[in-house]
């Protein structure tokens, strides 16, 4: 699902966009410092039919490079069967501030989990 | 057990060594980067793709050790092959045995050997051995990543800085030599093209020559003329470089015949 790349990139998106992996926050967009190659997110699919998951970043020239050394790095061990890689500076987030404000009203609506319904037998997992 | 091994060169014995003595020696070369590439992931690149072409030599070594035993002797085991040979007895190509140089150098030769592997691979899909038809078949994938992974690389130095650019123009006159000998067909590739075991190398050279023209078109880079130099690796007469790369591969199985991890 979508959701779940755009959920997991944040992680390393935009706190690490703004972080030289050389030596702590730099403030500036990654891959802006003199003379360095942009930061890419990389997603690898490990099966068909499951999701892209994020699983790390990496510096690159260009987006073939970054493929072929997300293929280096994070398919060695048969991990995947397809790769995404993004500039880490297109990833548009959401800001850590707004935190509370975003996401705690959901807290005390427990009725849209759907667990007030009961399921007939024959419905096995749900 | 440490004594050196004699193989029975047959024509078959032979044409499988011009492969697995080169993928053999390559691999051997691409390793020493380990810990020495530009970028961490080049340093992963290299070394992955030096351990598939000691995975193609092993699968070589194993069918060169069953026909060279020649099904009632002892069969020679991969290690013995490897390790246990005299210079005079490797017949690898004379490229792969040149140090590795720098990033532009090591990557032109890739990309010029891994075209020429690749070729082969192609065609030994179709060997009248099956054995080697099946290596064929896994080493033609990795043969083609190892050649796009190059050609990539080779665009990108060609067309990058003054001094990228001046290292793969360098590096280019001084590969240029050793490709007449990639291509040089005898008696042994007579043989094998008439089991129908593999081609023979004149018949790639102008395949090899349309492949690497295409990324040179786009790299903005001119092959020089034709060289008149011969090497001789393929025949067993190295260049001074190769006693050091055995001495480096086969001390541990000559001090200690038999060692494994």
């Amino acid at each position: 699902m979508s959701t779940e790349a755009k959920n997991a990139a944040p992680g390393a998106g935009p706190s690490q966009a703004g972080r030289d992996p050389l030596g702590g926050s730099t403030g500036v967009p990654a891959g802006r410092g003199a003379g360095e190659w942009p930061l890419w997110e990389v997603f690898v699919r490990s099966r068909a039919g499951l999701d892209h998951k994020h699983c790390g970043s990496l510096h690159a020239a260009d987006a073939k490079m970054a493929v072929q050394m997300a293929r280096e790095v994070y398919t060695r061990r048969q991990e995947g069967s397809s790769i995404w890689v993004v500039r880490s500076d297109q990833i548009v987030a959401s800001d850590p501030g707004d935190k509370d404000m975003f996401f705690d009203p959901a807290e005390d609506k427990v009725y849209r989990h759907p667990t007030f319904y009961k399921l007939p037998a024959e419905v096995d997992h749900m | 057990m440490n004594g050196s091994i004699q193989l029975q060169h047959t024509p078959t014995v032979e044409y499988l060594l011009r492969l697995g003595d080169t993928t053999l020696i390559l691999g051997q070369r691409l390793g020493e980067w380990c810990g020495h590439a530009p970028i961490l992931e080049e340093d992963i690149a290299l070394t992955n793709m030096a351990l598939d072409l000691i995975g193609q030599t092993r699968a070589l070594f194993t069918r060169i050790g069953e026909l060279a035993g020649d099904g009632k002797k002892e069969v020679l085991s991969e290690d013995q092959i490897a390790f246990l040979r005299e210079e005079r007895d490797y017949r690898n190509l004379t490229i792969v045995e040149l140090p590795r140089g720098d990033f532009a150098f090591t990557i032109l030769r890739n990309l010029m050997v891994s075209t020429w592997l690749k070729l082969h691979w192609e065609r030994l899909l179709h060997s009248s051995d099956a054995e080697l038809a099946g290596i064929a078949g896994k080493a033609l994938k990795e043969a083609r990543y190892h050649q796009e992974h190059a050609a990539d690389w080779l665009l990108r130095l060609a067309g990058g800085t003054e001094e990228s650019r001046r290292r793969t123009e360098a590096a280019l006159a001084e590969l240029w030599r050793f490709v007449p000998e990639m291509f040089e067909s005898d008696a042994v590739d007579a043989a094998a093209e008439g089991a129908r075991l593999g081609p023979a190398r004149a018949d790639l050279l102008e395949p090899w020559e349309a492949e690497i023209a295409a990324v040179f078109a786009e790299a903005g880079l001119t092959a020089p003329a034709p060289s008149k130099f011969r090497s001789t690796a393929t025949q067993g007469v190295h260049t001074e470089y190769m006693g050091y790369i055995l001495a480096e591969m086969q001390h541990l199985q000559r001090a200690y015949p038999g060692g494994v991890w």
